[in-house]
């Protein structure tokens, strides 16, 4: 009977550890997420947090190698959202990079020593959109035809132009 | 012929630990001039995005050619059977590993990303001549690492001459594979033929040769091994025909140039109004290069002088090393030939406007990285022969070349 | 014009959130512009208003069923204009390269990057003066691709020739092959791109017909839209593979030519004029 009430606490006290274990990681969680940032508002990360933070690496790698010689990138694994949507804001209203050392890549890879190799190259704040304003502007109507048509271009009446080939 | 005996070199201990403390200091400085560049980026070299290899170039391809002109010697050695050279097979093997070594490691720490060398191994592109040199290169150093044991080990007896003809044609192969990494590029005037590879051959000789001369003679001097006149002369006699290959090979390069109309222009510029370039050709390559080398090798009494000796073969790597800088900078601030009867006459990023070729000034850093390079090679060697057996008690002539027919000598019969 | 630089970037994709999720009934043309107003307007509590996407970005893998290419006619690029230049500039941050410290502005002028650029030629015999944009040429067969000894330079199905940073060792072999000077190596350190054209220190790069625009749906590149913007109409985009497409009706119709036709790269960049 003595062994039988021995085990049950036993089993409770683990089920108690792990529930505060459970509740520390959700604690952890909230500390690594910036406050300010997108990520802050969202009730979940594109996966479950855990799988994110063992695998985000393999994901984004995926999604690299898709994306360059693919060109897919309707997913949603792809770097840029992470940094669109866990980017905080300084109190002006400046995005802060996203690597440094008390930022949210930045001071994860800091306490488990391996070097983030992204920003070397990507951008570490959302920095000039995913199509260029230019690009908003010209194509905002997608369907019409701002382009010339064969006819206009190589036609010999000079269009609404500035002027034609010069050195002439 | 006596047996031949190996042993350490046993140069006196200071001047040894001296001679190591300078060529630690040229590679360190090699290493911090690349530290340098990796950390900051190219833009502290001379190198643009016109002529985008540089100074480290022209060292890296002149160690690798030597490497394999350095293996010359022993394969003449054992697979032609000329006894005289056996002796110096092991010296011959390591330099041209040391040699390869050095090459490489500059080629690898000039990369944009050295980081990703492992990148490197792992992507592979089959149809990259580039690509395919790091197996030429890797294999390379396997089978010299063979080729050395069978050399030296008792074991090894049988073995000598299969693998001395297999790193023969391996070599052939690095070498053309080395020219061919210029020779194929369809887009470069200068470079645009299959004529650069049996160049980059012969000239692989000359220049390992010349190296290999240089060690011989510093390691036995150091030490008052003897070094036979006759033999000392035989290998100057080799390196004066290699020389004088290395001069008919320019001269025909440049006439079957010529020789298509729409080179024309490039044989022009590069042989008169290249400025540096047309100064590197006449003066580095083909005078203090070829010519006056050839004139002390076969002058009958400079010839027997050590220290022109010595002089003939550092022009020789010196005439190198200009002729290198014509092929491979020259050809590209050369401007590539976009619109064959037009002249650029404005561009937006250096098109060679008014046939005007790009600038290109080596900076320190780079030179120091390519000095770095060289400085390895020098050290492996000098690490080598003070540890292990490489060089002969002696090579002279009454040692080594007892009747002057190398193949009648006994220990080949067995090989 | 400005990069935009707020934290908050209604172009980019975020997470799905259902409720706030554009539905399918609402139009792409009034998503972009919800996109274009929110860029200028966005504060810190606007990320709700974050669009999931804009443009129409790509869900299966580009085919060769496309092969996208320009024309370039000569005859109306006109001389001292550099729209084509700016607007490439502008499109992947090469605006935001600055020369480096004690660097004179000579040195720097050969080591920056740059995707576009004007040439002006002269015909030897006749003294005949054009102008064109040079840029990279998407070879269908590249000798920039051969060389490359990682693979790192590839063509993509749809004929765009382009650098996978990610396996680019900078080793500049490529730049060697090209025949038409088309490539750039970044020489420094580089801290501000932008998010549409990742770039960074060590590697090669080069016109890639603006491929992100091409992934999201829309049907030019920046050079091409600066240069009609302005009425000069030089550069047409387009699909060489779509015979009822512009520009391989203009093709057929007018004459043009490919840069070094002799080394029959078959490039996808073609000229009229000259
Ligand atoms: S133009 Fe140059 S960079 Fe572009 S595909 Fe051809 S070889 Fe490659
Ligand atoms: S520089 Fe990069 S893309 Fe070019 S050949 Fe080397 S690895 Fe390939």
């Amino acid at each position: 009977m003595a062994i039988a009430v021995i085990r049950v606490s036993l089993v409770a006290v683990g089920l108690v550890w792990v529930l505060a274990a459970q509740t520390v990681l959700a604690g952890d969680a909230q500390r690594y997420v910036k406050p300010g940032s997108q990520a802050a508002h969202s009730a979940a990360c594109v996966e479950e947090t855990n799988f994110m933070r063992r695998n985000h690496m393999e994901l984004i790698k995926h999604q690299r190698d898709s994306t360059v010689h693919h060109g897919i990138r309707s997913t949603k694994h792809s770097l840029a959202g992470c940094v669109n949507c866990h980017v905080s804001v300084s109190p002006e209203g400046q995005a802060l990079a996203i690597n440094g050392r008390d930022q949210f890549c930045g001071a994860c890879h800091a306490f488990s020593a391996v070097d983030v190799n992204c920003f070397g190259c990507h951008a570490n704040v959302p920095r000039g959109g995913l199509l260029s304003p230019a690009a908003l502007a010209a194509h905002g109507d997608a369907t019409a035809g701002a382009r010339p048509s064969p006819g206009q271009f190589m036609s010999d009446t000079p269009g609404p132009a500035t002027g034609r080939a010069g050195g002439q | 012929m006596k047996r031949i005996v190996y042993s350490e070199w046993r140069m006196p201990s200071e001047r040894y630990w001296g001679l190591l403390g300078i060529l630690a200091a040229v590679v360190g400085l090699g290493g911090l001039a690349a530290l340098h560049m990796e950390h900051n980026g190219h833009w502290v070299t001379g190198m643009s995005n016109a002529v985008v290899w540089g100074m480290p170039h022209i060292f890296a391809v002149m160690l690798i050619l030597s490497a394999s002109g350095a293996l010359n010697i022993a394969t003449i050695g054992t697979v032609f059977g000329k006894g005289a050279y056996k002796p110096l097979g092991r010296l011959s093997g390591l330099l041209a590993s040391a040699l390869l070594v050095g090459g490489l490691l500059i080629l690898v720490l000039d990369l944009g990303r050295p980081d990703r060398l492992l990148v490197a191994i792992t992507h592979y592109n089959f149809r990259s001549i580039f690509a395919w040199n790091i197996y030429l290169y890797t294999g390379f150093m396997v089978i010299v690492i063979a080729y050395l044991w069978s050399m030296a080990d008792r074991m090894g007896g049988p073995f000598v001459k299969p693998i001395g003809i297999f790193a023969m044609v391996w070599r052939l192969a690095l070498t053309a594979g080395t020219g061919s990494i210029f020779g194929f590029l369809v887009a470069r005037q200068a470079f645009d033929t299959a004529f650069l590879a049996p160049m980059f051959v012969v000239m692989s000789f000359a220049y390992g040769l010349a190296i290999m001369l240089l060690v011989l003679m510093f390691t036995f001097d150091q030490e008052g091994r003897p070094l036979g006149h006759k033999l000392r002369g035989r290998l100057m006699n080799l390196l004066g025909t290699f020389v004088a290959g290395v001069l008919f090979l320019t001269v025909i390069y440049y006439l079957t140039k010529v020789y298509g109309a729409k080179n024309y222009e490039l044989v022009s510029w590069v042989l008169f109004d290249g400025g540096i370039y047309s100064f590197m050709f006449w003066f580095g390559w083909i005078l203090m290069g070829s010519l006056v080398p050839l004139g002390i090798i076969y002058h009958p009494v400079l010839s027997q002088d050590r220290n022109w000796i010595v002089a003939a073969c550092a022009l020789v790597i010196l005439g190198g090393m200009a002729s290198l800088y014509v092929i491979i900078i020259g050809s590209q601030a050369f401007p590539l030939q976009m619109f064959p009867g037009h002249t650029i006459i404005e561009s937006g990023f250096f098109d060679g406007v008014n046939g005007e070729a790009a600038s290109y000034w080596p900076t320190i850093p780079e030179v120091l990285l390519g000095l770095g390079g060289v400085g390895v090679a020098m050290l492996i060697t000098a690490v080598g022969v003070r540890v292990l057996q490489f060089l002969p008690e002696s090579l002279a002539d009454a040692d080594v070349l007892p009747d002057d027919l190398g193949h009648a000598a006994p220990e080949l019969a067995g090989t | 014009m400005k990069h935009q630089e707020a934290p908050l970037d209604p172009s980019l994709g975020s997470p799905p959130d259902p409720t706030l999720n554009a539905g399918p009934d609402q139009s792409r043309r009034a998503f972009l512009g919800i996109a274009a107003g929110a860029t200028a307007a966005v504060v810190a509590p606007a990320f709700v208003l974050q669009a999931q996407a804009v443009g129409n970005p790509r869900a299966e893998r580009v085919s060769d069923a496309h092969r996208w290419g320009l024309l370039v006619d000569t005859n109306r690029c006109v001389d001292g204009c550099r729209a084509c230049v700016d607007a490439c500039d502008q499109e992947n941050g090469l605006d935001l390269q600055r020369k480096q410290p004690d660097q004179s502005e000579a040195e720097w002028d050969t080591q920056k990057a740059v995707w576009l650029r004007k040439v002006k030629l002269q015909d030897n015999l006749t003294g005949r003066v054009s102008n064109l944009p040079m840029m990279c040429q998407h070879c269908e067969h590249p000798p920039c691709v051969d060389v490359c000894p990682t693979g790192a330079s590839f063509k993509r199905a749809d004929g765009i020739v382009m650098v996978d940073r990610h396996t680019c060792i900078g080793c500049r072999y490529c730049m060697m092959a090209c025949p038409y000077k088309a490539r750039s190596f970044i020489h420094e350190v580089v801290e501000d791109q932008l998010t549409r054209v990742p770039r960074g220190k060590g590697c090669v790069e080069s016109c890639n017909l603006c491929v992100s625009r091409r992934d999201q749906g829309l049907d030019s590149t920046a050079c091409a839209d600066a240069c009609t913007a302005l009425g000069h109409r030089a550069i047409l985009f387009g699909d060489l593979k779509d015979p009822a497409s512009a520009i391989s009706q203009a093709l057929r119709t007018m004459p043009s030519r490919q840069i070094r036709e002799d080394l029959d790269l078959n490039t996808g960049v073609r000229y009229a004029g000259v």
